[in-house]
């Protein structure tokens, strides 16, 4: 169940202004492809391109290729619904839903598109969903309070529990661990090391150590600079990287020289 | 940068992915389609007011046998009819200009005092309780001013007339000084006040705290502080908060309507009792009129309508004029 | 040697002290100067030279300014001396407007009070003339809940949903046009007499339709001055929602409408509640609309789209210009009982605020 994904000549703007420029690359599935570099380099810009959920800024717009499996996912009789609810995000700041219960969190994915579903059913992903985010044994018994009165890395394991309740095939995470401290940090990259056996993931983070750990393939973003598009430097199995990079500025930000 | 690596060879689509559908959904047309309507339903309002208000008005204009400006009488069911809003202009204007000169001072030095003198939690309070005063109904600050008020602004009237009278708005011929311009004035100002002291507040406590610690920092007393960086700032905002205020006195009805007696004449001597104003005059005579004296009423409306608007769309427009320019900083 | 250093440090430091501290008033100076004022204006007062409780503290006041400004010039110098005038002066302001705050809540209260009864509450002024004591403002009461009950039926759906345009919809179309002109109306609309939104549903709905004066009429004029509010507090209300947490939504694959009524609405429910409360307080006491769209009733008419009906506003109206002490007195009972009801409003207004901004963190 899960989906590759290629990237092809993508650019993408916000109005006039072109944030990204010419990004073409391949995220393998059951694997974790990790996008690095420094800040206002595009990283994001392209993980949201991915869900389509970057067109939902006013005025935001790409031209190139995201192929899913081989299918435009920007073609004009694809639903991006649909592709939200075949790749799955989680973001930076964990945002469970204020006003909604543990539990409704985790089926407000399928609670909310329409179909009914019975309550066994619910009951039944609730359960997997929560395990399968290592969250279950510390939530059990308290399902029905707010998922905002959680730890802060309880709450980003509730939203991965909420993204995979809807059983994408890919998952985009925006630096999950970023506002986490490093107990709940550890807890989250042991969960997507588990998550890689049923699901492609592409997390970006700004930490390096981070994309080392979790990741088998790397892409490092740049940005030439000032108000220009940022750029995909490099694309390589993560090892390669880390240890022989192909490019001078991919070596320099690797070792710290900026960024 | 590795972008001669070539898109690697990719399996024919599989028809099991699901993303294809139709990506307009009828529940979204709809949701939008009715916020919008529900948006739109506002500008129409506005100028269903205005088209109202004019089609309305038009039979009395065409039966006047006397200047609508210029006229002070009101007798549009007479025939034949004459009537003008020259005294119910001047009304307006003396009582809202009273209310603006009691009003703008004390409801900015109340604003000074939540923002920047109070004590945190004691401005809460204080916030609070200015609200409450708008939330007090006008016709309740019109019976206070007729049955609480009048009695104590006897002696005030009294000394003006006695020190003051050589100026005409402060003599008093009748010796009565019930139901007056004067007291109207008062009233009117008690009412605005939290409406200028709540958008004064507003943007004094948006003043950067950069400002004003600049300006502390640099041995200035409290007050040179208030001067220095927060009027400067605020300017804009308290205009328009004033003018705002204008507003709500131009068109306040009811309690002007119980307080002064209907006359429809223009009387500089402000603590004498008489006077009339757009507002009060339809709340008044809308029971007694005819048909002519209704459109005639509309047509007084219409006039206000437009005063209002006037003063309101300057006042926001040096709002966001100011917003803009905040913004580009 | 040590002692001798120590001593010379201990001197540079007290003169350092003068400096920063420079010629201060001493700290029971603004008391001591008041209560002279005091004093003063209370011997002027006994020697008749002023009279009244008002005019003896007004002259109090004034001397209390002039004899702190005057000791400040010659103690601490001119700046400061203009500082303390100022404070006073805002402090002044501030007691200049709660003064009629006070007056206004004290004086509906005392005349206000002694009419309620059960009886005042449970009849109606059918069969009491305004000169008999007795009779109530039940049939108002009726009048003003239903009234404006119905206003908020109708006010709450149009401001929300129009709110909803603006910060949902309306960054996303093609034109700011659209969107800038509703926002700048709703601002507009804030500023336009209530008296001349009576008149327009009195030509547009009474004088064009043809419908007869009713109670509902009165709530069509009621709901458009409520709206102006609805749309801004609700505004306010969703642009603290979280961008982020309009992206999970959408990211899990919910539709954009049910993100914003399952999500983006509910999250923003408390403050849009608190803001419809306070419309409806803020229109509960306009009198001026209702008089151009209903008929003065004294009796009971529960249904609002038949016949004349009462309302708590118009009752005290009817009440106040009939002239006799009876009537007088029900008006201020009805005053009363009005801003009761408006406060009611208000508290639970500020009570939903807190419940929700508690539940949030």
């Amino acid at each position: 169940m899960a989906k590759r994904i290629d990237v092809a000549d993508l650019d993408i703007y916000y109005g006039s202004f072109k944030a990204v420029e010419n990004v073409t690359l391949a995220v393998e599935p059951r694997s974790v492809t990790a996008f690095i570099g420094p800040s206002g380099c595009g990283k994001s810009s392209v993980l949201r391109t991915l869900n389509r959920l970057h067109e939902v800024i006013p005025g935001a717009y790409i031209t190139g290729k995201v192929l899913l499996d081989g299918e435009d996912i920007y073609s004009a009789d694809v639903d991006p619904v649909n592709v939200r609810r075949t790749i799955g995000m989680v973001f930076q700041r964990p945002n469970p839903f204020p006003t909604m219960t543990i539990r409704e969190n985790v089926t407000a994915g399928l609670t909310l598109d329409g179909a009914r579903r019975s309550k066994a059913e619910l009951e039944q992903v609730v359960e997997k969903s929560l395990r399968g985010a290592n969250l279950w044994d510390e939530v059990k018994d308290r399902l029905d309070r707010p998922g905002a009165g959680l730890s802060g890395g309880q709450q980003q394991r509730l939203c991965i529990a909420r993204a995979i309740a809807v059983e994408p095939q890919v998952l985009l995470m925006d630096e999950p661990c970023s506002a986490l401290d490093p107990i709940s940090t550890l807890a989250i990259e042991d969960l997507i090391e588990q998550l890689k056996l049923n699901f492609t993931i592409v997390i970006v983070t700004h930490n390096m150590q981070q994309a080392a750990r979790v990741s088998e393939t790397t892409a490092f973003f740049n940005l030439p600079a000032i108000g220009q598009p940022g750029r995909l430097v490099e694309i390589a199995p993560t090892e390669q990287i880390f240890s022989n990079p192909g490019e001078q500025a991919t070596e320099d930000y690797i070792s710290g020289r900026f960024g | 940068m590795s972008s001669t690596r070539e898109l690697p060879a990719t399996p024919a689509p599989t028809a099991s992915s699901g993303i294809k559908g139709k990506s307009v959904r009828r529940g979204d047309t709809v949701f939008r389609g009715l916020s919008r309507i529900a948006g739109i339903a506002i500008l129409l309002t506005m100028s269903l007011i205005a088209l109202f208000l004019v089609w309305r008005s038009i039979p009395s204009f065409t039966v006047n046998t006397a200047n609508f400006f210029t006229t002070s009488e009101w007798f549009p069911d007479q025939t034949p009819p004459v009537f003008g809003i020259a005294a119910l202009a001047f009304g307006t204007l003396m009582t809202s200009i009273i209310a603006m000169i009691l009003a703008v001072p004390v409801g900015i030095g109340v604003a000074l005092f939540i923002s920047h003198y109070a004590h945190r939690r004691m401005s809460a309070i204080l916030a609070f309780s200015t609200d409450l005063l708008a939330a007090v109904p006008s016709i309740i600050f019109g019976m206070w001013g007729l049955e609480f008020l009048t009695p104590h602004m006897q002696g005030l009237g009294q000394w003006l007339n006695d020190y003051l009278g050589f100026i005409p708005i402060f003599r008093n011929d009748l010796g009565q000084y019930s139901k007056s311009i004067f007291i109207a004035g008062v009233v009117l100002a008690i009412m605005i006040l939290p409406t200028i002291s709540a958008l004064s507040r507003e943007v004094f406590t948006q003043v950067p705290r950069g400002n004003i610690e600049a300006s502390l920092a640099l041995g200035a007393t409290r007050w040179e502080m208030v001067r220095q960086a927060i009027f400067p700032f605020a300017k804009p905002g308290m205009i328009s908060a004033a003018m705002l205020g204008l507003g709500r006195a131009l068109g306040e009805t009811i309690a002007v309507a119980l307080i002064l007696s209907a006359s429809n004449s223009i009387n500089w001597h402000f603590t004498e009792p008489g006077g009339n104003t757009f507002a009060a005059n339809i709340a008044l005579r809308w029971n007694e009129a005819g048909s002519t004296g209704l459109s005639a009423l509309i047509a007084s409306g219409l006039v206000l309508f437009i005063i209002t608007l006037v003063v309101n769309v300057v006042a926001r427009g040096i709002i966001s004029r100011h917003a803009e320019f905040r913004g580009g900083n | 040697m040590a002692t001798v250093g120590s001593g010379k440090f201990e001197r540079s430091t007290s003169l350092l002290q003068d400096a920063l501290a420079g010629r201060r008033l001493p700290r029971w100076g603004v008391g001591a100067v008041g209560l002279t004022s005091l004093l003063a204006a209370y011997l002027l007062n006994v020697l008749t030279v002023v009279d009244g409780v008002a005019g003896t503290f007004l002259v109090a006041v004034l001397l209390f300014v002039i004899g702190q400004t005057g000791w400040s010039f010659t103690v601490e110098g001119r700046r400061h001396a203009v500082d303390r005038l100022a404070t006073t002066t805002v402090y002044a302001a501030f007691l200049i407007a709660v003064t009629p705050l006070v007056a206004v809540l004290g004086t509906v209260l005392v005349k206000g009070f002694p009419v309620f009864s059960a009886q005042f509450f449970t009849t109606s002024m059918r069969n009491v003339s305004p000169r008999s004591e007795g009779g109530g403002l039940y049939h108002a009461l009726i009048g003003t809940l239903e009234q404006v009950g119905l206003a908020a039926l109708i006010g709450v759906p149009i401001g929300v949903l129009a709110a909803v345009y603006l910060v949902e919809y309306a960054p996303e179309a093609k034109s700011r046009r659209l969107s800038s002109a509703i926002s700048f109306f709703v601002d507009v609309m804030t500023g336009v007499p209530s008296v001349v939104i009576g008149l327009f549903i009195y030509t547009a709905f009474i004088l064009t339709l043809g419908l007869p004066r009713s109670g509902f009429a009165a709530s069509l004029a009621l709901a458009i001055l409520m709206l102006p509010v609805i749309v801004r507090t609700t505004e306010e209300m969703l642009r603290l929602v979280p961008r982020d947490l309009r992206e999970s939504s959408l990211a899990l694959g919910i539709p954009r409408w049910k993100t914003i009524l399952k999500v983006v609405l509910p999250t923003a429910l408390g403050g849009i509640i608190t803001g419809a409360m306070l419309s409806i307080a803020r229109v509960a006491g306009e009198t001026a609309p209702l008089l151009l769209t209903t008929f003065l009733s004294q009796s009971i008419n529960s249904n609002p789209f038949k016949g004349p009906q009462a309302a708590l506003p118009t009752f005290i109206w009817d009440q106040f210009t009939s002239g006799t002490d009876a009537s007088r007195a029900r008006a201020w009972g009805g005053a009363l009982t009005l801003i009761v009801l408006i406060m009611i409003l208000y508290a639970g207004a500020k009570v939903i605020a807190r419940l929700t901004g508690a539940k949030k963190s």
